[in-house]
């Protein structure tokens, strides 16, 4: 073969291996660390998978924070209007967390059923209401200030 | 009747900006001297009219003029002064205009600057920056206007600003972002006006070389302050979440770092010219993704805000339009340039190729991260979000070897050089930072850590790396004084930044693996301890600030016996919008930090708080401090300075310059 195009070949089979490598590479690490959201509807319907980092969000439920007397464990529910979703933390929540609210948690639901958080995201901003928790709500209310509107029913 | 004044100024702005557009670019083409030379005093012009228009939304805060919509939602009567004056980018509409003034401020500076340049240059420099200039101007006037009223019903008060933004950090921290973002168009539109000209030579790369550098200063420093500012604001001693509107601001600062790289070869050696042209176009559009993906609201993040999807769509619509535009006059333009001097496979251009290939995949892993969430949630996959683990497995590893590269950069020539002498040069400081890099984790702590030892021997590597390159350079003159002083300011310059990467890279990786942080549970008179350190919480009361209450801690600290600082961190709640925020209190220093937070209240007198103890975390912000001086350094470099006064001269006296031009090639 002709040296110029022997070198141009080498480059190309070069450039191959070389961006297959990359996009596998990409390809493991998005695998192992994406997290999925799912709603609390999706979620008490059993359709997130246990034991496995996922996304979770919804409106925290009026009256439903307890914080432990003796330690930093706390426990939530969220809700989307239609499921519950009981959620146990243990830290410091962000200044924007409050009843009513939106919030997004990160972490795993245990085999009772009871989401493990081990992050919480509150809103940053007055009216601002994470999209995928908009999105994910009962009546398909699309809105930034979704849990002012929502009824939490009893 | 001043916001009047303020939106009738945009709008001349903008008439202002269209002439700017369009008429230095059709006297280029046509060879119209008169026309060419209005774009200076147009871009004067828009500068003016875009600064009034900022000045009447200022003094609406500064009057508490709450007939303005912007000013009611951003801002209260019992606002600070300072607080009400900066409250004028707290929002979308604001910041924006923000964006805007330092878009005709930069044009101002170009046009005032770059006298020395072919007038037809000039001219489409200018005219590209009005027509960014256009783009915004429209967006701003026709999607979020500041200066819309509350008419006839004016609320009583307003909103308050947010919380989160009451702080010094909020002074300083948009201002010098938006000063590194804007200042890649410049850096764009000269890469446009090169290829619109057909002119891609090394003189295009000296004149574009001092803003590029410019702007990577301000983008560091805007990083650095962001980052500061989150680790205090946010409560929860966090300095890099990976989050993507962090993300957002990263990229262009990714893609600017390989763009000076990049630059340096086309200045000194005339290669890579499309590649430093392409670097030059995408540095801009990742400016303007990072604008679209911020103000969007298409993405959840811990600083996302409030949005309107609307904007999102005219954001991306001129992202397009910018993106795609330069794009398809680079593929027409571009082919033509071929670089034509070649270069051995051990010298400085590939050492800096190297930099450019790795910054590249870096980009392309950060960006992928950021975006799949996007992608997928349009392709309906499923919403996710893309966590810190992916944005270390490939950053760390790369830009490790990026710095355990650069070493080799300025110790190599330019078009070849011997593996003899850069042996030569570089075992000693290999070595010794072995040594140092072993031992530093066995004295510094009990428990030894291969991670800080690879951390120690890549920074020491960098930084010993530069004296025996200085040591090099210096084997020839008499005095080591006389040698120091014959280097030139912009060696001194890039040294300066590449040891400011070292100390960032030390502070970031020392901080991660070092750190002690717990969340605890504090009751009055109760001592904690974090090894050695003893925090006591003496008391608990009430404080009253200008617009808010807030618990206060009183905490004594002692470290194996002694006393430190007294701490008082705060829990703030803020009247108007009844949110409380968290003060945080810190004890500083260069090798460790302090951090104790207020969590909240568990029971009468005890408290749930946070307490961090962070080793050199202060590094990860000094170190961009020296990125940028040398940014700020290497500009002032006589080269720069030089070319323009021969210049000048040359118009008037044309002989003589000849001359000196002849010994500034030689040298």
């Amino acid at each position: 073969m002709h040296p110029v195009r022997k070198q141009r070949l080498l480059l190309v089979i070069f450039g191959v291996i070389f961006s297959s490598i990359a996009i596998g590479l990409i390809v493991y690490a998005m695998r192992a660390n994406i997290n999925l959201f799912y709603p609390p509807s999706k979620i008490a319907a059993g359709e997130a998978p246990k034991n496995r980092t996922i996304r979770g969000g919804g409106c925290v439920k009026p009256g439903s924070v307890v914080r432990a007397k003796d330690s930093l464990d706390i426990s939530f529910i969220l809700t989307d209007g239609t499921a519950d979703v009981p959620v146990v933390f243990s830290g410091i929540l962000p200044d924007l967390f409050a009843e009513g609210e939106a919030a997004v948690v990160n972490g795993m639901i245990n085999d009772k059923g009871i989401f493990r958080a081990e992050q919480v995201l509150a809103k940053h901003d007055e009216n601002y209401t994470p999209p995928e928790v908009a999105e994910g709500m009962k009546n398909g209310v699309n809105d930034q200030a979704v849990c002012k509107e929502l009824s939490y029913g009893s | 009747m001043v916001p009047e004044i303020g939106q009738f100024a945009l709008i001349l702005a903008l008439c202002l900006c269209i002439a700017l557009t369009l008429m230095p670019l059709l006297g280029a083409y046509y060879g119209n001297k008169l026309l060419m030379h209005s774009g200076r005093s147009l871009a004067v012009g828009a500068f003016v009219f875009v600064s009034i228009a900022f000045f009447c939304l200022a003094y609406a805060f500064a009057h508490d003029d709450f007939s303005v919509k912007y000013v009611a939602s951003n801002s209260n009567s019992l606002l600070p002064y300072y607080y009400k004056i900066c409250a004028v980018w707290g929002g979308h509409e604001g910041s924006l205009l923000l964006w805007i003034l330092m878009l005709s401020g930069w044009t101002l500076a170009v046009a005032v600057f770059s006298r020395s340049l072919p007038l037809d240059m000039q001219a489409r420099v200018l005219g590209v920056l009005g027509f960014i200039a256009v783009g915004f101007l429209l967006f701003i006037i026709i999607t979020s206007n500041p200066f819309d009223r509350l008419l006839p019903l004016a609320p009583q008060d307003g909103k308050d600003l947010n919380p989160l933004l009451q702080d010094p950090g909020f002074v300083i921290h948009p201002p010098f972002l938006y000063m590194g973002y804007v200042g890649f168009s410049v850096c764009f539109a000269f890469a446009i006006a090169a290829l619109m000209a057909g002119r891609l030579d090394s003189a295009w790369a000296r004149w574009s070389r001092p803003w590029a550098t410019l702007a990577w200063g301000f983008l560091s420093i805007g990083i650095a302050l962001g980052s500061w500012w989150a680790y205090y604001e946010l409560g929860w001693g966090g300095w890099w979440f990976w989050d993507p509107v962090e993300n957002a601001s990263f990229m262009p600062w990714i893609v600017g770092t390989a763009l000076l790289h990049s630059l340096a070869v086309t200045e000194k050696r005339s290669l890579f010219k499309s590649w430093t042209i392409l670097l030059a176009i995408f540095t801009f559009s990742l400016s303007l993704l990072g604008t679209f993906l911020v103000r969007s609201g298409i993405l959840t993040s811990v600083h996302a805000f409030a949005n309107d999807p609307e904007r999102g769509v005219f954001v991306l619509i001129f992202l397009l339009v910018i993106v795609g535009g330069s794009l398809t006059l680079f593929a027409f333009r571009a082919p033509v340039v071929k670089g034509s001097v070649g270069f051995n496979w051990l010298s400085r251009e590939i050492f800096l190729l190297g930099n450019n290939v790795i910054l590249t995949v870096v980009l392309i892993t950060v960006l992928l991260g950021t975006l799949y969430p996007l992608i997928a949630d349009a392709l309906n996959w499923g919403k996710i979000s893309v966590g810190p683990p992916y944005f270390n497995f490939f950053f760390l590893p790369l830009m490790g070897l990026l710095c355990l590269l650069m070493a080799f950069g300025p110790a190599s020539n330019w078009k070849k050089t011997s593996a003899k002498q850069l042996v030569n040069m570089l075992w000693k400081p290999w070595v010794s930072s072995a040594v140092f890099a072993l031992a530093f984790p066995w004295f510094y702590h009990d428990e030894y850590s291969i991670p800080a030892a690879i951390a120690v021997f890549i920074g020491s590597w960098i930084f010993t790396g530069l004296i025996a390159d200085i040591a090099y350079r210096l084997r020839h003159s008499e005095s080591v004084m006389a040698g120091v002083k014959k280097l030139s300011l912009s060696y001194y310059a890039m040294a300066i930044a590449h040891l400011g990467i070292a100390v960032t890279l030390i502070g970031v990786s020392l901080t991660s693996i070092y750190t002690i942080e717990r969340d605890l549970r504090m009751q009055e008179h109760q001592t904690v301890d974090l090894n050695g350190y003893e925090f006591t919480l003496q008391s608990l009361k009430k404080v009253q600030g200008p617009n808010y209450t807030a618990d206060e801690a009183y905490i004594t600290v002692n470290y194996r016996g002694k006393p430190l600082n007294d701490m008082h961190p705060q829990k703030r709640r803020y009247k108007a919008t009844g949110t409380s925020m968290t003060e945080v209190a810190l004890d500083v220093g260069l090798f460790r930090d302090i951090y104790v937070a207020m969590g909240e209240p568990v029971s009468e007198d005890a408290w749930a708080m946070r307490v961090h103890v962070k080793p050199f975390v202060r590094w990860i912000w000094l170190g961009a401090l020296m990125m940028a001086f040398g940014a700020f350094l290497s500009v002032t470099d006589k080269r720069y300075r030089k070319q323009k006064a021969i210049i000048t001269e040359s118009i008037e006296q044309p002989a003589p310059a000849m001359l000196k031009g002849k010994v500034l090639v030689n040298d």
